[in-house]
Protein backbone atom coordinates (compact mmCIF):
# COMPACT_ATOMS: atom_id res chain seq x y z
CA UNK A 1 0.00 0.00 0.00
CA UNK A 2 1.42 3.53 -0.79
CA UNK A 3 -0.64 5.32 1.22
CA UNK A 4 -1.00 5.85 5.40
CA UNK A 5 -4.58 6.34 5.53
CA UNK A 6 -7.86 6.31 3.59
CA UNK A 7 -7.27 10.19 3.43
CA UNK A 8 -4.04 10.25 2.35
CA UNK A 9 -5.61 7.79 -0.65
CA UNK A 10 -8.32 10.10 -1.55
CA UNK A 11 -6.24 13.37 -1.39
CA UNK A 12 -3.43 11.40 -3.91
CA UNK A 13 -0.66 13.64 -3.10
CA UNK A 14 -3.08 16.82 -3.93
CA UNK A 15 -4.49 15.78 -7.37
CA UNK A 16 -7.18 13.83 -6.07
CA UNK A 17 -9.37 15.95 -7.87
CA UNK A 18 -8.10 14.61 -11.42
CA UNK A 19 -7.52 11.74 -10.69
CA UNK A 20 -10.92 10.77 -9.05
CA UNK A 21 -12.47 12.95 -11.65
CA UNK A 22 -10.87 10.31 -14.25
CA UNK A 23 -12.22 7.24 -12.58
CA UNK A 24 -15.12 8.00 -11.92
CA UNK A 25 -16.33 9.16 -15.13
CA UNK A 26 -14.47 6.29 -16.56
CA UNK A 27 -16.61 4.19 -14.67
CA UNK A 28 -19.48 5.91 -15.20
CA UNK A 29 -19.36 5.57 -18.73
CA UNK A 30 -18.65 2.07 -18.55
CA UNK A 31 -21.36 1.02 -16.39
CA UNK A 32 -23.78 3.48 -18.74
CA UNK A 33 -22.89 1.24 -21.68
CA UNK A 34 -22.98 -2.12 -19.96
CA UNK A 35 -26.39 -1.33 -18.82
CA UNK A 36 -28.11 0.23 -21.68
CA UNK A 37 -26.93 -2.81 -23.58
CA UNK A 38 -28.78 -4.74 -20.88
CA UNK A 39 -31.93 -2.91 -21.19
CA UNK A 40 -31.61 -3.53 -24.67
CA UNK A 41 -31.88 -7.07 -24.45
CA UNK A 42 -34.66 -6.77 -22.36
CA UNK A 43 -36.69 -4.61 -24.57
CA UNK A 44 -36.02 -6.58 -27.82
CA UNK A 45 -37.17 -10.11 -25.85
CA UNK A 46 -40.39 -8.18 -24.10
CA UNK A 47 -41.03 -7.16 -27.91
CA UNK A 48 -41.15 -11.08 -29.24
CA UNK A 49 -42.94 -11.79 -25.78
CA UNK A 50 -46.05 -9.42 -26.75
CA UNK A 51 -45.72 -10.43 -30.49
CA UNK A 52 -45.97 -13.75 -29.54
CA UNK A 53 -49.00 -13.23 -27.38
CA UNK A 54 -50.73 -10.95 -30.05
CA UNK A 55 -50.15 -14.18 -32.54
CA UNK A 56 -51.37 -16.74 -29.98
CA UNK A 57 -54.93 -14.52 -29.35
CA UNK A 58 -55.41 -14.43 -32.93
CA UNK A 59 -55.38 -17.70 -33.64
CA UNK A 60 -57.63 -18.24 -30.30
CA UNK A 61 -60.39 -15.62 -31.92
CA UNK A 62 -60.18 -17.79 -35.31
CA UNK A 63 -61.01 -20.83 -33.52
CA UNK A 64 -64.18 -18.69 -32.02
CA UNK A 65 -65.05 -17.88 -34.89
CA UNK A 66 -65.42 -21.28 -36.19
CA UNK A 67 -66.83 -22.94 -33.81
CA UNK B 1 -11.61 -24.28 -42.60
CA UNK B 2 -14.22 -22.32 -44.55
CA UNK B 3 -16.27 -25.56 -44.07
CA UNK B 4 -15.89 -24.99 -40.12
CA UNK B 5 -16.34 -21.72 -40.44
CA UNK B 6 -19.60 -21.53 -42.64
CA UNK B 7 -22.18 -22.28 -40.34
CA UNK B 8 -21.49 -19.25 -38.32
CA UNK B 9 -22.58 -17.64 -40.99
CA UNK B 10 -25.83 -18.39 -39.76
CA UNK B 11 -27.67 -16.07 -37.08
CA UNK B 12 -28.39 -18.62 -34.85
CA UNK B 13 -25.14 -20.59 -34.41
CA UNK B 14 -23.89 -16.95 -34.11
CA UNK B 15 -25.76 -15.87 -31.16
CA UNK B 16 -24.79 -19.24 -29.82
CA UNK B 17 -21.57 -18.69 -29.92
CA UNK B 18 -21.58 -15.32 -28.56
CA UNK B 19 -23.49 -17.14 -25.59
CA UNK B 20 -20.53 -19.62 -25.05
CA UNK B 21 -17.99 -17.06 -25.51
CA UNK B 22 -19.63 -14.13 -23.26
CA UNK B 23 -19.19 -15.95 -19.85
CA UNK B 24 -15.38 -16.06 -20.16
CA UNK B 25 -14.87 -12.35 -21.29
CA UNK B 26 -16.61 -10.76 -18.41
CA UNK B 27 -14.84 -13.27 -16.05
CA UNK B 28 -11.55 -11.64 -17.24
CA UNK B 29 -13.44 -8.33 -17.11
CA UNK B 30 -14.48 -8.20 -13.56
CA UNK B 31 -11.17 -9.85 -12.19
CA UNK B 32 -8.76 -7.61 -14.00
CA UNK B 33 -10.49 -4.61 -13.72
CA UNK B 34 -10.94 -5.17 -9.70
CA UNK B 35 -7.17 -6.32 -9.48
CA UNK B 36 -6.13 -3.64 -12.34
CA UNK B 37 -7.67 -0.77 -10.25
CA UNK B 38 -6.50 -1.53 -6.89
CA UNK B 39 -3.35 -2.45 -8.36
CA UNK B 40 -3.08 0.70 -9.66
CA UNK B 41 -4.47 3.23 -7.72
CA UNK B 42 -3.11 2.11 -4.12
CA UNK B 43 0.02 -0.33 -4.38
CA UNK B 44 2.03 1.02 -7.99
CA UNK B 45 4.79 3.10 -6.20
CA UNK B 46 3.96 7.15 -7.30
CA UNK B 47 5.95 8.75 -10.57
CA UNK B 48 9.24 10.24 -9.65
CA UNK B 49 7.59 13.33 -11.52
CA UNK B 50 4.03 13.68 -11.70
CA UNK B 51 3.65 12.14 -8.19
CA UNK B 52 -0.28 10.35 -7.74
CA UNK B 53 -1.21 12.09 -10.91
CA UNK B 54 0.32 9.62 -13.18
CA UNK B 55 -2.19 7.03 -11.86
CA UNK B 56 -4.37 8.12 -14.45
CA UNK B 57 -2.32 6.50 -16.99
CA UNK B 58 -3.95 3.22 -15.63
CA UNK B 59 -7.03 4.20 -17.38
CA UNK B 60 -5.91 6.67 -20.30
CA UNK B 61 -3.39 4.37 -21.69
CA UNK B 62 -5.79 1.29 -22.20
CA UNK B 63 -8.85 3.20 -23.37
CA UNK B 64 -6.57 4.79 -25.90
CA UNK B 65 -4.87 1.46 -27.17
CA UNK B 66 -8.77 0.05 -27.14
CA UNK B 67 -10.14 2.55 -29.14
CA UNK B 68 -7.50 1.99 -31.61
CA UNK B 69 -7.94 -1.88 -31.02
CA UNK B 70 -11.63 -1.93 -31.68
CA UNK B 71 -11.63 0.39 -34.68
CA UNK B 72 -9.47 -2.20 -36.11
CA UNK B 73 -11.31 -4.89 -35.45
CA UNK B 74 -14.71 -2.16 -36.76
CA UNK B 75 -13.01 -1.93 -39.92
CA UNK B 76 -12.21 -6.08 -39.95
CA UNK B 77 -15.76 -6.59 -39.83
CA UNK B 78 -16.48 -4.12 -42.12
CA UNK B 79 -14.39 -5.28 -45.00
CA UNK B 80 -15.84 -9.35 -44.44
CA UNK B 81 -19.40 -7.63 -44.39
CA UNK B 82 -18.33 -5.79 -47.95
CA UNK B 83 -16.52 -8.71 -49.56
CA UNK B 84 -18.12 -12.06 -48.59
CA UNK B 85 -21.74 -10.14 -47.66
CA UNK B 86 -21.96 -11.88 -44.29
CA UNK B 87 -24.65 -10.05 -42.81
CA UNK B 88 -23.86 -10.98 -39.67
CA UNK B 89 -20.24 -9.25 -39.95
CA UNK B 90 -22.26 -6.23 -40.40
CA UNK B 91 -24.28 -6.87 -37.29
CA UNK B 92 -20.35 -6.87 -35.48
CA UNK B 93 -20.06 -3.12 -36.81
CA UNK B 94 -22.55 -2.14 -35.46
CA UNK B 95 -22.50 -3.77 -32.56
CA UNK B 96 -18.51 -2.35 -31.80
CA UNK B 97 -18.92 1.22 -32.85
CA UNK B 98 -20.98 2.42 -29.74
CA UNK B 99 -18.42 0.18 -27.50
CA UNK B 100 -15.50 1.96 -29.37
CA UNK B 101 -16.75 5.61 -29.13
CA UNK B 102 -17.21 4.95 -25.38
CA UNK B 103 -13.73 3.92 -24.67
CA UNK B 104 -12.51 6.92 -27.23
CA UNK B 105 -14.32 9.11 -24.76
CA UNK B 106 -12.86 7.66 -21.48
CA UNK B 107 -9.49 8.49 -23.16
CA UNK B 108 -9.92 11.98 -24.04
CA UNK B 109 -12.03 12.79 -20.94
CA UNK B 110 -9.03 11.12 -18.78
CA UNK B 111 -6.45 12.86 -21.35
CA UNK B 112 -8.00 16.20 -20.38
CA UNK B 113 -8.28 15.29 -16.70
CA UNK B 114 -4.29 14.81 -16.83
CA UNK B 115 -3.59 17.35 -18.72
CA UNK B 116 -4.98 19.87 -16.41
CA UNK B 117 -2.56 19.30 -13.55
CA UNK B 118 0.63 18.24 -15.91
CA UNK B 119 0.52 20.61 -18.88
CA UNK B 120 -2.22 23.43 -17.34
CA UNK B 121 -4.71 22.34 -20.07
CA UNK B 122 -7.44 20.36 -20.48
CA UNK B 123 -7.02 20.97 -23.94
CA UNK B 124 -4.61 21.52 -26.76
CA UNK B 125 -5.07 21.47 -30.62
CA UNK B 126 -2.05 19.14 -31.41
CA UNK B 127 -1.74 16.51 -33.59
CA UNK B 128 -2.47 13.04 -31.03
CA UNK B 129 -5.07 14.68 -29.26
CA UNK B 130 -6.84 16.34 -32.61
CA UNK B 131 -6.77 12.95 -34.46
CA UNK B 132 -7.94 10.93 -31.13
CA UNK B 133 -10.87 13.31 -31.73
CA UNK B 134 -11.72 12.66 -35.17
CA UNK B 135 -11.69 8.77 -34.08
CA UNK B 136 -14.68 9.47 -32.14
CA UNK B 137 -16.37 11.27 -34.88
CA UNK B 138 -15.85 8.77 -37.11
CA UNK B 139 -17.22 6.23 -34.48
CA UNK B 140 -20.33 8.45 -34.47
CA UNK B 141 -20.37 9.01 -38.09
CA UNK B 142 -20.35 5.06 -38.88
CA UNK B 143 -23.09 4.94 -36.41
CA UNK B 144 -25.56 7.95 -37.57
CA UNK B 145 -25.15 6.78 -41.42
CA UNK B 146 -25.90 3.35 -40.55
CA UNK B 147 -29.34 4.92 -38.67
CA UNK B 148 -29.95 7.40 -41.58
CA UNK B 149 -30.47 4.30 -43.68
CA UNK B 150 -34.57 2.94 -43.64
CA UNK B 151 -33.06 0.01 -45.80
CA UNK B 152 -30.58 -1.95 -43.50
CA UNK B 153 -28.85 -3.44 -46.28
CA UNK B 154 -28.17 -0.29 -47.61
CA UNK B 155 -27.25 0.95 -43.97
CA UNK B 156 -24.92 -1.69 -43.93
CA UNK B 157 -22.94 -0.87 -46.52
CA UNK B 158 -22.49 2.14 -45.84
CA UNK B 159 -21.25 1.72 -42.68
CA UNK B 160 -18.99 -0.43 -43.37
CA UNK B 161 -17.65 1.98 -46.73
CA UNK B 162 -17.08 4.41 -43.76
CA UNK B 163 -15.22 2.26 -41.30
CA UNK B 164 -12.88 1.01 -43.84
CA UNK B 165 -11.83 4.64 -45.24
CA UNK B 166 -11.48 6.03 -41.48
CA UNK B 167 -8.73 3.11 -40.82
CA UNK B 168 -5.97 5.86 -42.66
CA UNK B 169 -6.75 7.59 -38.99
CA UNK B 170 -5.13 4.56 -37.16
CA UNK B 171 -1.34 5.00 -38.37
CA UNK B 172 -2.05 9.05 -38.15
CA UNK B 173 -2.96 8.67 -34.61
CA UNK B 174 -0.24 6.20 -33.43
CA UNK B 175 2.86 8.12 -35.35
CA UNK B 176 1.53 11.40 -34.70
CA UNK B 177 4.00 12.29 -31.31
CA UNK B 178 6.51 11.58 -33.80
CA UNK B 179 5.92 13.05 -37.22
CA UNK B 180 4.63 16.41 -35.18
CA UNK B 181 6.01 18.43 -32.43
CA UNK B 182 3.70 17.79 -29.62
CA UNK B 183 2.55 18.20 -25.96
CA UNK B 184 1.95 14.74 -25.53
CA UNK B 185 4.65 12.24 -24.70
CA UNK B 186 5.85 9.82 -26.87
CA UNK B 187 5.46 5.96 -27.17
CA UNK B 188 6.31 4.25 -23.34
CA UNK B 189 5.07 0.78 -23.79
CA UNK B 190 5.55 -0.08 -27.30
CA UNK B 191 9.46 0.63 -27.17
CA UNK B 192 10.37 -2.70 -24.93
CA UNK B 193 14.00 -2.27 -25.61
CA UNK B 194 14.41 1.30 -24.08
CA UNK B 195 13.08 0.26 -20.66
CA UNK B 196 10.39 3.22 -20.85
CA UNK B 197 8.75 2.05 -17.67
CA UNK B 198 9.54 0.68 -14.76
CA UNK B 199 7.59 -2.80 -14.07
CA UNK B 200 6.60 -1.84 -11.03
CA UNK B 201 4.19 0.38 -13.27
CA UNK B 202 3.90 -1.59 -16.42
CA UNK B 203 2.45 -5.11 -15.03
CA UNK B 204 -0.64 -3.03 -13.01
CA UNK B 205 -1.41 -1.24 -16.50
CA UNK B 206 -1.05 -4.34 -18.39
CA UNK B 207 -3.87 -6.05 -16.31
CA UNK B 208 -5.75 -2.96 -16.89
CA UNK B 209 -4.87 -3.05 -20.52
CA UNK B 210 -6.50 -6.64 -20.41
CA UNK B 211 -9.59 -5.72 -17.99
CA UNK B 212 -10.57 -2.75 -21.06
CA UNK B 213 -10.45 -5.63 -23.81
CA UNK B 214 -12.26 -7.88 -21.64
CA UNK B 215 -14.41 -5.49 -21.58
CA UNK B 216 -14.83 -4.07 -25.22
CA UNK B 217 -15.42 -8.13 -25.81
CA UNK B 218 -17.97 -8.50 -23.53
CA UNK B 219 -20.19 -5.30 -24.07
CA UNK B 220 -20.11 -5.98 -28.09
CA UNK B 221 -20.78 -9.84 -27.49
CA UNK B 222 -23.94 -8.51 -25.98
CA UNK B 223 -24.47 -6.22 -28.31
CA UNK B 224 -24.16 -8.32 -30.99
CA UNK B 225 -26.80 -10.73 -29.45
CA UNK B 226 -29.21 -7.88 -29.50
CA UNK B 227 -28.59 -6.86 -33.11
CA UNK B 228 -29.05 -10.74 -34.36
CA UNK B 229 -32.37 -11.00 -31.99
CA UNK B 230 -33.49 -7.67 -33.27
CA UNK B 231 -33.06 -8.41 -37.26
CA UNK B 232 -34.17 -12.33 -36.54
CA UNK B 233 -37.03 -11.28 -34.44
CA UNK B 234 -39.98 -13.25 -36.42
CA UNK B 235 -37.98 -16.15 -36.34
CA UNK B 236 -38.87 -19.34 -34.55
CA UNK B 237 -35.48 -19.70 -32.87
CA UNK B 238 -36.13 -16.99 -31.23
CA UNK B 239 -39.61 -17.64 -30.43
CA UNK B 240 -38.29 -20.82 -28.17
CA UNK B 241 -35.37 -18.35 -26.28
CA UNK B 242 -38.97 -17.41 -24.50
CA UNK B 243 -39.33 -20.86 -23.73
CA UNK B 244 -35.87 -21.13 -22.53
CA UNK B 245 -36.80 -18.21 -20.09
Amino acid sequence: MQFDSFSDFIAMGGYGFYVWLSFGTCALILLGILLSSLNDTRRIMASVQQQAEREARIQQAKQEQQV
Amino acid sequence: MWKWLHPYAKAERAYQLCNTLLPYFAVITVVCMLVGWVWGLAYAPADYQQKDSYRIIFIHVPSAILSMGAYSSMAIAAVIALVWQLRNAELAVIAIAPVGACVTAIALITGAAWGKPMWGAWWVWDARLTSELILLFLYLGVLSLYHAFEDKKAAGRAASILAIVGVINLPIIHFSVEWWNTLHQGATITKFDTKAIDSSMFWPLMVNIVAFAGFVGTVTLMRLKNEILQREKHRPWVRQLLNRG
